[in-house]
């Protein structure tokens, strides 16, 4: 056959052409700009708008940034510095970011553990806006506030193992246990009121187990009524007995003088966890088929969801206190969190629903089959699952709340916008504004960032599963 | 871990509802060992927390003679703060012992919000700012001008009734907060500012060209500005009210926080003696206090005159002249009834 | 508990209400309305004892008397002489206002940004990316008061218009006017009035009810006429020429009725302290506006995007195998498709966007969260009663668009058989 070809084949290439270099407009950089920015005439109309806004922007921002003032004191210092430039004056940031995070919480000024710690001798030093206290300023601000500080970290460290798989299981103690150490580490006190409290679970758990035996009911009769009893009447006599003997206790500090982001975060995580619970049963609620029930939650969730949050937040402030025994009074932040967790309730209720829904029927079908009963079949089968699917939707809904509670400004909680118009009340930062909403609005980018990010990677490991 | 989360905070919630009310206000505020004084999130030389949190200004000054006063501690006070809109309904609740926050005395705050006022700390009247480039002299001449105004206040009913009476218009700009009114108004988008004259002079100090700008002569409005407490508790009422003439009283005698001391050890006029605790008469065990109340409470910021020069005075940025907040041996309104 | 009716069979034991399946729903129903009864029974009985304390007591009668305070931007007529209930009239047609502008600007912002996300431009994709993640992460009460403070300090003073070398000047031949204190544009004036319709509490002027209907009818006449054309095209092959007339139905009957009517445009001028004439959209309206538009543009954009991506690739395919440009494709194919996946999420949007207008007062925006629920409240102290009616309102305003949102999302809904 060969052949044959050879003897009617005019000409037969016995070696292989040198590559050529691929057409200039399919290599490098110019491809990747035909085929990413100029591909049509539309697209590279867009890309030169695009690339007018960017040019624009950082023509009219570039100065402003670029004249940045860090060492004032000052409004009024800053305007002289800059002698009618455009520049951003920093200095507001530097001189009041400890309150704009941590609100006006006392500080710990042990001045031997402070120099300690950061090598600053407070001894010397008059406060703040001495040098060597500005100097301290930067990393010992977490030391002066160490107990928001370290809640801070224990919060990261308590969320790990709820938020992902790979942590060992036994790490959601400790997750269990945070609320009751924060709690401490914030308001202060007696160790032994939080323990005590946290000692009515077990009390709880306890009682459900020995009367298990007899029979389920009134092992949940008992698992409700023990702790009960606990937490009213036991708790605090022994308590205070135990706390005569080993006293252990911080300083004690009221939510009045919190502040700033730290408010934003304790109202939004603890709205967002004390609504789970309360969620899902609302959610079991609307899908219960017994009408009474369904039709009551049916109700609060849609009032709840067709009402501004402010107005809520309006009721806390201005009308919760009519709701309540006459003489009853307390905490506005209390007060906030409880008007918060009902809100967050309603719209968690909605995302396990989802998660109910998005459950294959079978699963409903299979706990059925085993002969579980309703609350077995729920707690073992379903809700491990619907809960798991209904992480991202959980975490969307805490951005949210983290957001909507700036709106606590308007009942004159100090949260950061609060705080961003006392500071301006202040005769040296009468007039900036920019600078702290610029600050602010970073802060909370990089939460709620961080946070829809895990989401979405949540939500694209969720999705291979099915795959 | 969300259930233990729940029942936590109710049992934190309980054990807080548990301090409820039942006693007078001065025992709660002696049991408690802190004065709750609502003060506004900020305003320049009233109260605004500085760089350390410390709050500092005019009425805060009130809240702190109070405290040492009734607490032996001008420290121990902790300052709420209310807006506009949830100021009356904190005081009303209990939430706050007493209002401290530049709130104008009317007859249905009094009678029909159920507030009793302590007296007045400072004469105000409501004014109107505008730029002097605007070239006009006279509130009368506003036709047609865009006012910013602070809602929730009493200044918008002052306001719509001085147009309607002089048969003008205007367009109201309603602004939350004074930081943004100030914002507005520096950046052109309302002609003129109207609030209290005292504060539309604490805004202008801060301006950077405060001799550009002229707060108008007409005075539109009287605003008795002065704590109040809630209805229903005379003896805590009388406390507050005291205080407030002890200090004023004070700078009628010449009491000031430097010569405090050697005034208390016993002077020639027994009026001082008994306002000092350095006489028989024991003034404070009438409203359930002891005999050095009106001492601590002068000693904490020093009389009406000090604190007024020290937070608002002329020699502060606001630069405020006393006129009707002199003492009325000098032309002014400020008179303590006697100590007697 | 004697038994009147026993159930036939078995005898009834009071056990039964908790063993028995068929009748333990009933008692667990009995219990949990008992429950909520006593509970809402505390409540309001803790609320009666507090009132009585506080010797109030709850009376809508505040309503009819005069508010006392003026409203900057009013649809109805309304003085500082009106009564109260006026100012929450006033203020729910500010919110609604707000809410219907946002609604339809965010729509287009999230519907423009989520399908150019999806660009093949990198600039374009990664700037809609951007956009959409800085919106979506800083809370909307910062944007709103941002807004507001940029387009005080970026936009001139009425005075800069003054005098003899203004440094601002007015836009589209001295028709508009951007200040910082808000945009005035020109307003629509006839000189032949029809008088105006009384509904109650509003009025409207008969010639933009007459101007609505005309426009409504040559919307349907020219249906009409496409409708004809179809049934000539089907039946010949043949489409006959209609633009001409299309065009004429479409504008000849408005036009002429302009024209009778006496229609002309009314410019804004500089005249004492502000322009005057004209229309005039305040700042702290823009500021909203913007705000919410572009807050809750970038969650519908996401929206869309999800929508867009959640249909399957075959069907692009499908649809450039058939010879469809790309943005035909996008047109005809995978919007249509995508909207049934993107509506659901569109009406919670519209949802939060009616919500969301009660931060107005941030920005001094008269709504009705700063009438009702802000000065009224605030000069009456009667905040049961206000906070009561505010809730309901939103309420009502919150189920009428839901309601009226689902009715929409059930007709475009795939009929599956």
């Amino acid at each position: 056959m060969s052949d044959t070809h050879s003897n009617t084949a005019a000409y037969v290439r016995d070696t292989m052409i040198p590559q050529k270099a691929p057409p200039t407009g399919q290599v490098g950089a110019v491809r990747w700009l035909t085929e990413n920015l100029f591909s049509g005439p539309v697209n590279t109309i867009l890309t030169l708008l695009g690339v007018a806004a960017v040019y624009f922007l950082f023509v009219h921002l570039g100065p402003w940034f670029q004249n940045s003032i860090w060492n004032a004191n000052s409004l009024a210092e800053c305007r002289e510095i800059l002698d009618g430039a455009s520049g951003a004056c920093w200095g507001v940031i530097k001189d009041r970011w400890h309150q704009l995070l941590f609100g006006f919480y006392p500080q710990y000024t042990d001045p031997a553990i402070i120099s300690a710690l950061t090598g600053v001798d407070l001894a010397t030093a008059k406060g703040w806006g001495d040098a060597s206290v500005e100097a301290e300023k930067g990393f010992g601000v977490v030391f002066r506030y160490w107990r928001p500080s370290l809640t801070f970290i224990l919060m990261v460290a308590a969320l790990v193992p709820v938020l992902f798989d790979a942590i060992p299981r036994k790490a959601l103690w400790f997750s269990a246990a945070f609320p009751f150490l924060a709690f401490w580490l914030l308001w202060g006190g007696s160790i032994w009121f939080p323990v005590f409290a946290m000692m009515g679970f077990a009390v709880g758990y306890i009682a459900f187990i020995a009367l298990q035996r007899i029979s389920s009911l009134a092992a949940t009769v008992g698992a409700v009524l023990a702790p009960v009893i606990w937490w009213f009447f036991l708790a605090e006599p022994i308590g205070d007995a135990v706390a005569s003997a080993i006293p252990i206790s911080l300083v004690p500090i009221q939510s009045h003088d919190f502040g700033g982001f730290m408010i934003s975060i304790i109202i939004g995580v603890t709205g967002i966890a004390l609504s789970l619970p309360i969620g899902i049963l609302l959610a079991l609620g609307r899908q219960s088929d017994m009408p009474l029930v369904k039709w009551i939650c049916v109700g609060f969730i849609e009032f709840i969801r067709g009402v501004p949050l402010i107005t809520l937040l309006f009721t806390a402030s201005l009308l919760l206190n009519y709701f309540l025994p006459p003489g009853t009074n307390f905490d506005i932040v209390l007060r906030v969190i409880i008007m918060v967790t009902l809100f967050a309730a309603a719209y968690m209720a909605e995302v396990i629903r989802g998660g109910f829904a998005a459950l294959p029927r079978g699963q409903y079908e299979a706990a059925d089959a085993l002969g579980l009963d309703y609350w077995k079949s729920q707690r073992l089968i379903l809700l491990p699952q619907v809960l798991k699917i209904s992480i991202p939707g959980i975490v969307n809904t805490f951005i949210g709340l983290f957001k909507d509670t700036t709106l606590v400004v308007f009942i004159g909680i100090l949260d950061p916008i609060g705080l961003s118009s006392a500071i301006r009340a202040d005769s040296n930062w009468n007039g900036i504004f920019m600078e702290l909403y610029a600050f602010i609005a970073l802060c909370f980018f990089i939460f709620c960032f961080g946070m829809s990010r895990y989401s979405q990677y949540l939500e694209g490991k969720l999705k291979t599963d099915h795959h | 871990m969300n259930k233990t989360v729940f029942f936590g905070a109710m049992t934190a919630a309980v054990t807080l509802v548990a301090g409820a009310a039942s006693a007078t206000v001065l025992d709660e505020v002696k049991a408690r060992g802190e004065l709750n004084c609502g003060v506004s999130t900020g305003v320049n030389g009233f109260s605004a927390p500085d760089s350390a949190g410390e709050w500092q200004g005019f009425d805060v000054a009130v809240c702190r003679a109070v405290a040492a006063a009734v607490l032996g501690d001008p420290k121990k006070v902790k300052f709420v703060t209310t807006t506009g809109q949830t100021r009356f309904t904190a005081l009303a609740s209990g939430e706050i012992d007493m209002l401290a926050r530049n709130t104008t005395w009317t007859l249905s705050r009094d009678a029909d919000l159920k507030f009793t006022f302590a007296g007045v700390n400072y004469y105000d009247g409501q004014g109107f700012m505008i730029n002097k480039a605007m070239g006009v002299s006279s509130a009368k001449e506003l036709d047609g001008s865009t006012v910013c105004i602070q809602t929730g206040t009493t200044t918008e009913l002052n306001l719509a009734d001085y147009f309607k009476a002089n048969n003008m218009t205007y367009e109201p700009v309603p602004i939350e907060t004074n930081a943004e009114a100030q914002q507005q108004y520096l950046a052109g988008a309302c002609d003129v500012y109207t609030t209290d004259a005292s504060g539309l002079a604490a805004t202008r100090a801060t301006f950077a060209d405060p001799e550009n700008h002229a707060l108008l002569p007409e005075i539109i409005s009287k605003e008795p500005l002065g704590p109040l407490v809630a209805h229903g508790d005379d003896q805590w009422a009388d406390i507050v009210r005291w205080t407030m003439n002890a200090l004023v009283a004070a700078e009628e005698l010449g009491i000031t926080s430097a010569n405090i001391e050697e005034l208390s050890k016993g002077t020639a006029n027994p009026e001082v003696d008994r306002m000092l605790g350095s006489s028989e008469d024991d003034l404070g065990a009438m409203f359930g206090l002891d005999k050095q109340w009106a001492k601590r409470a002068i000693a904490a910021n020093g009389n009406y005159g000090e604190i007024f020069a020290a937070n608002i005075g002329e020699s502060t940025p606001i630069g405020l002249a006393r006129g009707l907040n002199a003492l009325w041996t000098q032309g002014g309104l400020q008179y303590s009834p006697p100590f007697r | 508990m004697a038994m009147t009716s026993e159930p036939s069979g078995s005898s009834f034991r009071l056990s039964m209400l908790i063993y028995d399946t068929r009748y333990r729903s009933i008692t667990i129903q009995i219990l949990f309305l008992f429950l909520f009864m006593a509970g809402f029974a505390w409540l309001v009985d803790n609320t009666l004892a507090n009132l009585a304390q506080k010797g109030k007591d709850i009376n809508f009668g505040f309503l009819g008397s005069r508010a006392g305070y003026d409203i900057n931007q009013m649809l109805v007529n309304y003085t500082n002489d009106s009564s109260h209930a006026r100012a929450w009239i006033v203020g729910l047609l500010n919110t609604l206002v707000l809410a219907v502008a946002a609604c339809a600007s965010a729509t287009v912002i999230g519907v423009i940004a989520g399908v150019l996300r999806l660009s093949k431009s990198w600039i374009v994709s990664k700037i809609m990316t951007v956009y959409v993640e800085i919106f979506r992460n800083v809370p909307l009460l910062l944007w709103i008061i941002v807004i507001f403070a940029v387009l005080t300090e970026i936009t001139p003073a009425p005075n800069a218009f003054r005098g003899e070398n203004p440094t601002s000047s007015m836009f589209f031949f001295d028709s508009v006017a951007i200040t910082n204190r808000g945009t005035y544009l020109p307003g629509a004036l006839f000189d032949r009035s029809l008088g105006d319709i009384n509904l109650g509490i509003v009025s409207v002027s008969t010639n933009y009810i007459v101007l609505i209907a005309l426009i409504i009818a040559s919307i349907w006449g020219y249906r009409a006429l496409q409708r004809k054309a179809g049934v000539v095209q089907e039946a010949t092959g043949v489409r006959p020429v209609t633009w001409w007339k299309s065009a004429l139905i479409l504008i000849a009957p408005t036009l002429i009725a302009l024209l009778a009517m006496g229609f002309h445009l009314e410019y804004p001028e500089l005249k004492g302290f502000n322009f005057q004439g004209g229309s005039y959209l305040r700042n702290s309206f823009i500021a909203m506006w913007l705000a919410l538009t572009l807050y809750t543009g970038a969650f519908i954009a996401e929206n869309v995007r999800a929508g867009i991506l959640a249909i399957s690739k075959g069907q692009t395919e499908a649809a450039f195998a058939l010879g469809l440009r790309p943005n035909r494709t996008m047109n005809l194919v995978i919007l249509p498709q995508a909207l049934r996946v993107i509506i659901p999420p569109l009406i919670s949007q519209y949802l939060n966007i009616t919500k969301n207008t009660s931060l107005a007062i941030a920005v001094g925006y008269m709504d009705l969260r700063a009438t009702l629920g802000g000065i009224t409240l605030n000069q009456t102290g009667r905040e049961l009663e206000c906070m009561l009616l505010l809730m309901m309102t939103y309420l009502i305003v919150s189920l009428m668009i839901s309601g009226a949102m689902n009715v929409y999302n059930n007709s475009v809904k795939l009929k599956e058989r």
